[in-house]
């Protein structure tokens, strides 16, 4: 039997168990909604704006694991999906992101509403097409959702002319890909392997530097007996936060510039640094030139690119981390750190993660409560900003895909849709949402999706009243000259109670501090989306914090302690 | 990351024949900095596959970067760096030199003595044509100046594996 172009695309869908879309219409894919209006088997997710649409998918990949799928029409549609897509790219989130484009023989005419999606596309996913072929459309769909999840993941854009979605042909999913250009290498070199347990058995101060491919590579558990069984302390970027449980003793907590002190002083100190899917960006590394001065740099990663491409790589290993780990807990044994332990403890005692506990509203206490009523068992999906860092620093959390943050890119506007994608990826889970007041004016239309929905996400705004991660940068660097950071001029605006009121949604102001704790229980009895609008203290900064470019024990308002 | 000494490298990348592969390659250069001194593109004995010459610019930690980030092109199929290889190479150039009657006989001397071909003499211009390595086609420019070049197209250089011995230079 034959099906058109737009049929074979649900398919294909379905034969990649996919059963949630994120998706907006416009005239260049109306074949495909066409489609889905009789569909049972996929549910289409209809945002507000088409970057709602390609958050949320992301949103959805991340907390699942499985791939997020979009779908905009031609043109602006798919340019709206750009900064989603880009999101992705950076924290390598597997994703398909379909686009409608104008008929075949109209592309390169300045059509109307023709964009060049895989011209715009192309630096920011790691594949994309253009399917000018209807009888080419289910090899491609396979293709696409090969080159998303595998290997290093990424997002994958296949672009659709309208003609094509109407083109007739016999539909057959290939069962299996071939591309010779394209073999990721999973498996690691077992004497570089050999050589790393060597490294460890000789070393006296390791650190393990955790990144995102942890999550990605689903080897949380993995890394947790690698951990245990050699008793090295690790440290857990923003993409891996809950990749081992931050409540441990061996846990060091976030690195970088608003990182931990004791894990960016355990960084410094170290001899041996095993860096395990993560990828030495500037806001960990601090200047590269003094990042960890005394060690043996070990790097295990999926992309031989990533391999000393900032930090020059002792013992480089390219491979899963997953597999990798594995064979490393065959032959590893417990490394000689007790006395390296027993520092990095007195460092922990004497530079705590902290901040003033008088009475005033401070957005540090709002996590912490946050964390404390849903012990540490909730999703926190945060915007960009202050209250990102916040949120990674003043929560425990202990489980892998449980903070979900926009790393890479620092997208503000990425948290909220993004979390409408984590409920309906896990509807048991009680998902919170951090945002500051400027990131959620990004994205608020989607309290519309998440009210018709019914999406119970819990926002929790911070309301500093400003830009608060420019404003911390221009108090410190700039003289406090807040050049256009300040959103509130003498009055708070928009009034966030009456915008979720005004979608239908809950909304709670909190003032004070008693009254933070009474305010997430009770949003958390309402079932449906919540806003609360936490009115904090405006000129809190982030800490520890260390400024742009220089190395990583140069923190602000720190001496480092005697504990050697 | 130290910087090291900066110098021309030959790579052949062997890339499948598909719409838009050029502008990949063409744009992670230009994303990432890096720099091409030239390339050729073509198709191969194979359709599905086309060969790219492409001579770049950089020390070698960038050169290591410029094989894996191309490497990871989803239809790059392969690359090989020729540094530490045998292979030979060609470019072709046309040239437009300057003529008259004074200089005449002398443009001629050495566009015979380095056996270059004569596609076009007239009152003004003569047109030559020259294939040969780098140092060839640089050599024949630098005797030919003085005369006083009008325009010089060059394609690039364009390089095979060999299984001979390893040139020198
Ligand atoms: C789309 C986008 N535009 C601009 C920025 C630059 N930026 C980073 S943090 C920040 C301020 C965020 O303000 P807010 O959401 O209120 O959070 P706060 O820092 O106050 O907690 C800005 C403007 C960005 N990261 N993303």
């Amino acid at each position: 039997m034959q099906l058109t172009g737009s049929q074979i695309l649900l398919e294909c869908l379905k034969k990649e168990n996919i059963d949630i879309i994120f998706g907006y219409p416009g005239g260049q894919v109306i074949p495909i909604f066409d489609k889905l209006y009789d569909e049972k088997a996929i549910k289409l997710i209809l945002p507000r704006h088409e970057q709602g649409a390609v958050h949320a998918a992301d949103g959805y990949a991340r907390a699942t694991g499985k791939v997020g799928v979009c779908l905009a029409t031609s043109g602006p549609g798919a340019t709206n999906l750009v900064t989603g897509i880009a999101t992705a790219y950076m924290d390598s989130i597997p994703m398909v992101a379909i686009t409608g484009q104008v008929k075949t023989h109209l592309i390169g005419n300045d059509a109307f509403q023709e964009a060049d999606i895989t011209g715009i596309t192309r630096p920011i996913t790691k594949h994309n097409f253009l399917v000018k072929d209807v009888k080419e459309l289910a090899k491609t769909m396979k293709e696409a959702f090969h080159i998303a999840r595998t290997g290093r993941p990424g997002p994958v854009v296949v672009d659709i002319p309208v003609d094509v979605q109407n083109a007739l042909t016999e539909f057959k999913y290939p069962k299996e890909v071939h591309m010779r250009s394209y073999n990721p290498k999973y498996k690691g070199h077992t004497g570089q392997i050999e050589k790393l347990a060597k490294a460890i058995a000789n070393s006296q101060k390791p650190v393990i530097y955790a990144g995102g491919g942890i999550i990605l590579s689903n080897s949380s558990e993995e890394l947790t007996t690698f951990v245990r069984k050699t008793q090295i302390p690790v440290t857990t970027t923003l993409m891996a936060l809950g990749v081992f449980p931050e409540t441990d003793r061996l846990s060091l907590g976030m690195p970088g510039m608003h990182g931990t002190a004791y894990a960016n002083h355990a960084i410094q100190e170290s001899d041996l640094l095993i860096s395990i899917g993560s990828r030495f960006d500037d806001r960990v590394t601090g200047k590269l030139e003094l990042f960890a001065p005394k060690a043996t740099i070990a790097h295990i990663d999926i992309d031989p690119a990533s391999v000393s491409k900032n930090v020059e790589v002792d013992i480089p290993i390219v491979g899963c981390a997953k597999q990798i780990l594995t064979e490393l807990n065959k032959i590893v044994k417990k490394a000689d750190t007790e006395e390296w332990l027993k520092t990095i403890d007195c460092w922990k005692k004497k530079m705590p993660l902290t901040y003033s506990k008088d009475n005033k509203l401070r957005p540090q206490y709002v996590i912490e409560q946050i964390d404390e009523i849903t012990k540490g068992e909730a999703i926190i999906v945060t915007e960009v900003g202050q209250h990102q860092m916040w949120a990674a620093q003043f929560y425990n959390y202990t489980k892998p895909r449980t903070f979900i943050s926009s790393g890479g890119l620092g997208t503000m506007g990425f948290g909220f849709p993004a979390s409408l994608g984590v409920q309906l990826g896990c509807p048991d889970k009680k998902v919170f949402v951090i945002a500051g007041d400027g990131s959620i004016q990004m994205n608020s239309q989607e309290l519309a999706t998440a009210v018709i929905e019914n999406i119970p996400v819990k926002i929790a705004i911070l309301n500093n009243g400003c830009l608060g991660m420019v404003r911390q940068w221009q108090e410190l660097f700039y003289n406090k000259r807040y050049s256009h950071t300040c959103l509130a001029k003498g009055k708070y605006c928009p009034d966030f109670v009456k915008l979720a009121e005004s979608y239908g949604a809950k909304g709670i102001r909190i003032t004070k501090k008693e009254d933070v704790n009474k305010a997430i229980k009770d949003s958390l009895k309402y079932n449906g989306p919540v806003v609360m609008e936490f009115v904090v203290e405006p000129e809190e900064n982030v800490y520890p914090m260390v400024p742009a470019g220089e190395a990583l024990h140069n923190m602000l308002h720190w001496d480092e302690p005697n504990c050697a | 990351m130290k910087k090291g000494k900066v110098d021309k490298f030959t790579l052949t990348v062997i890339v499948e024949n598909k719409f838009g592969v050029l502008a990949r390659i063409a744009g992670l250069f230009s994303a990432r900095g890096f720099n091409i001194h030239s390339l050729a593109v073509s198709e191969t004995e194979d359709p599905t596959i086309s060969c790219m010459t492409i001579v770049v610019i950089a020390d070698e930690k960038i050169l290591e970067q410029i094989k894996k980030q191309l490497n990871k092109l989803i239809d790059v199929v392969e690359v090989i760096d020729l540094t530490n290889r045998q292979y030979e190479e060609r470019e072709l150039v046309l040239i437009n030199i300057k003529v008259t009657s004074k200089t005449k006989d002398d443009i001629m001397r050495v566009i015979h003595t380095m056996g270059a071909e004569i596609l076009d003499v007239g009152k003004n211009t003569i047109t030559i044509e020259e294939t040969g390595d780098t140092k060839k086609i640089n050599s024949i420019i630098e005797l030919l100046r003085p005369f006083g070049i009008k325009e010089v197209v060059r394609t690039g250089k364009i390089a095979i594996q060999t299984e001979g011995e390893k040139r020198e230079n």
